[in-house]
């Protein structure tokens, strides 16, 4: 019993696992396998017909062919180690079978020597065998290791890969939210601004109608005492008058009657002017029993727009100005204490015509002094806006505009109350707002703006 | 005629004495002052017969002039004298209130002293 088949079919066996698992060279595989059957049908053959002299041949061939085929082909450069193992049995037991038994001379001398390198050659192949295992052994776990780490680096690139779609995800949430955080610090300093601004007007409100309660009473005894001294001074002209004195003397009392006269009219005078301050101061704490009735903003505004037009031209021929009106049809009617309304807008157009009228004075000939009064309904909010090309104003005056008593008239020709009153009107009685804007030298915009509760 | 002026002013006295200096010259109109409404009752009690009209403030310290005029409304009931009330503040509700009391008329500071002739017929 011979070794040789058992290698060829470990051989070939092992090189079909091989092949298999690698997945390559499936014409190679249906090779092997033919192989294998007509090698297991030649193993089963040679011991029933006894033709082991004959077959033994084709063992050693098929050896020879399997190892030149394993040493010479790329596929196989991993194993080709293992053929240094086989290699030495294989051509031992050929040169074994080639020289025969029982031969004389140099040929029995190498038979001899053939014969004792034979079990070597055996125990070398099964030494190479076991180390080779273990080698094998040892690369499979590397190499299972390496997989491993592989995979474990595959799955943390995967994993970094989701980690950065998250990171990056948070970053975008983080600044949307820093943006949101952002807008509601800027709309809370404006609505600071705001509050600080309606609660500076409300005191000032309320500071003005106490002054104004104070001053009133006095001022009515100025203006009433100066009235009974008007009538004295001229029951006494026409006392003098009758009196039999030097005609020098009588015209020096007269004289002085008269400056009495003249000067409790300017007491007068002056004491009217300071009252109708008074009175309109008195307008911010006015206990307010008007009543909100439905009210056609349009014409109101037109009415009052009218209404100042005329007055000034009433006062001042010299006057003139362009105005032009834009009115929204879908304003409709809206609940508003009709006569406060109107005197806001009042104010506004006088202080329009005022401003363009002050700008003509020193612009040349192609300034056309114009004022816009329009209207506009959205959603539920009533718009109106007064607009002017007259000089604008500077940013510190715009800031001071609402204030009681600020004003950029001349004495005498405004009480600084109609923006505050008006401030007053459109923010406390009827909930809305009211805003400046201006460029310095070319226009003002008041706009006003009343929500409409229905 | 007698009139009765409650202010709490005092110069409010000065003031109808010069303004009324020629009618009181001339014995048509009698004037009387009080400076609270507690002097004011006092002084009708002893001479309500004479006073025919009583112009009165409304913003008094102590009784004020509605307060008054409930009073006078409901202690002097003949003759009923004539009450008009003064106010510095022209306001809605004080005038109701002092028509709902009885007033019989309700004037606003500063006085227009030619009406107010002209409302007693004295001019």
């Amino acid at each position: 019993m011979s070794i040789e088949p058992i290698l060829v079919f470990a051989l070939l066996g092992y090189l079909q696992r091989m092949l298999k698992s690698e997945g390559i060279r499936p014409d190679w595989q249906d090779w092997i396998k033919k192989w294998l059957i007509f090698a297991g049908v030649l193993f089963g053959a040679q011991f029933v017909f006894h033709i082991q002299d004959i077959t033994q041949w084709f063992w050693h061939l098929a050896l020879i062919a399997l190892s030149w085929f394993i040493l010479t082909q790329p596929e196989f450069n991993r194993i080709r180690t293992m053929m240094y193992a086989v290699l030495p049995v294989v051509i031992i037991s050929f040169l074994k079978s080639l020289i025969g038994k029982d031969q004389e001379g140099f040929l029995g001398t190498i038979g001899d020597l053939v014969d004792i390198a034979y079990p070597f050659a055996i125990i070398w192949l099964v030494a190479m065998f076991f180390i080779n295992n273990k080698q094998r052994k040892a690369l499979d776990k590397e190499r299972k290791k390496r997989e491993e780490e592989e995979q474990q680096a595959r799955i943390v690139a995967e994993q970094k890969g989701v980690l950065e779609v998250m990171v990056e995800e948070r970053t975008a949430e983080l600044t949307r939210q820093k943006e949101e955080l952002q807008q509601t610090v800027e709309n809370l300093k404006a609505t600071q601004t705001q509050l600080v601004q309606s609660e500076k007007m409300a005191s000032l409100g309320e500071l003005t109608a106490g002054i104004a309660h104070e001053i009133q009473n006095p001022l009515n005894f100025v203006n009433n005492f100066s009235e009974v001294n008007t009538e004295l001074a001229a029951e006494l002209k026409f006392i003098l008058d009758k009196l039999n004195v030097a005609e020098n003397v009588k015209d020096e009392l007269l004289a002085i009657t008269g400056d009495i006269v003249q000067n409790h009219e300017k007491i007068l005078y002056h004491g009217k002017r300071a009252d109708t301050i008074v009175k309109s101061m008195l307008q911010h704490s006015r206990t307010n029993n008007d009543q909100k009735e439905e009210t056609d903003i349009n014409m109101l505004a037109d009415e009052y727009l009218r209404l100042s037009y005329h007055g000034l031209r009433a006062k001042d021929k010299t006057f003139n100005a362009i105005f032009e009106t834009d009115l929204d049809p879908a304003m409709g009617k809206i609940m508003v204490i009709p006569q406060d309304i109107g005197r806001v807008v009042l104010n506004l157009v006088n202080n329009a015509f005022y401003a363009v009228n002050e700008k003509k004075k020193t612009a040349g000939a192609d300034y056309h002094p114009t004022i816009w009064l329009s209207t506009k309904r959205i959603l539920k909010l009533a718009i109106i806006k007064i607009k002017d090309n007259g000089n604008g104003m500077p940013e510190s005056v715009k800031e001071k505009i609402f204030q009681p008593f600020y004003t950029t008239k001349p004495t005498g020709k405004g009480t600084g109350l109609g923006l505050s009153l008006s401030y007053e009107i459109i923010t406390k009685g009827h909930g809305g707002s009211i805003v400046v804007d201006s460029k310095e030298g070319e226009e003002t915009c008041f706009t006003i703006k009343i929500p409409v509760n229905s | 005629m007698k009139i009765l002026v409650v202010d709490d002013e005092q110069d409010v006295q000065t003031l109808f004495l010069q303004k009324f200096r020629k009618e009181i010259r001339e014995q048509r109109v009698e004037f009387a002052f009080a400076f609270n409404g507690k002097e004011a009752l006092t002084y009708l009690e002893q001479l309500h017969h004479e006073t025919v009209l009583i112009l009165s403030d409304i913003n008094m310290p102590g009784m004020s002039g509605l307060e008054l005029l409930q009073n006078i409304k409901e202690k002097f009931e003949s003759p009923p004298p004539v009450v008009m009330m003064i106010t510095a503040y022209g306001d809605e509700e004080n005038y109701n209130q002092a028509m709902k009391l009885g007033a019989d008329d309700f004037l606003t500071k500063p006085l227009d002293f030619s009406q107010l002739k002209e409302k007693l017929k004295l001019s």
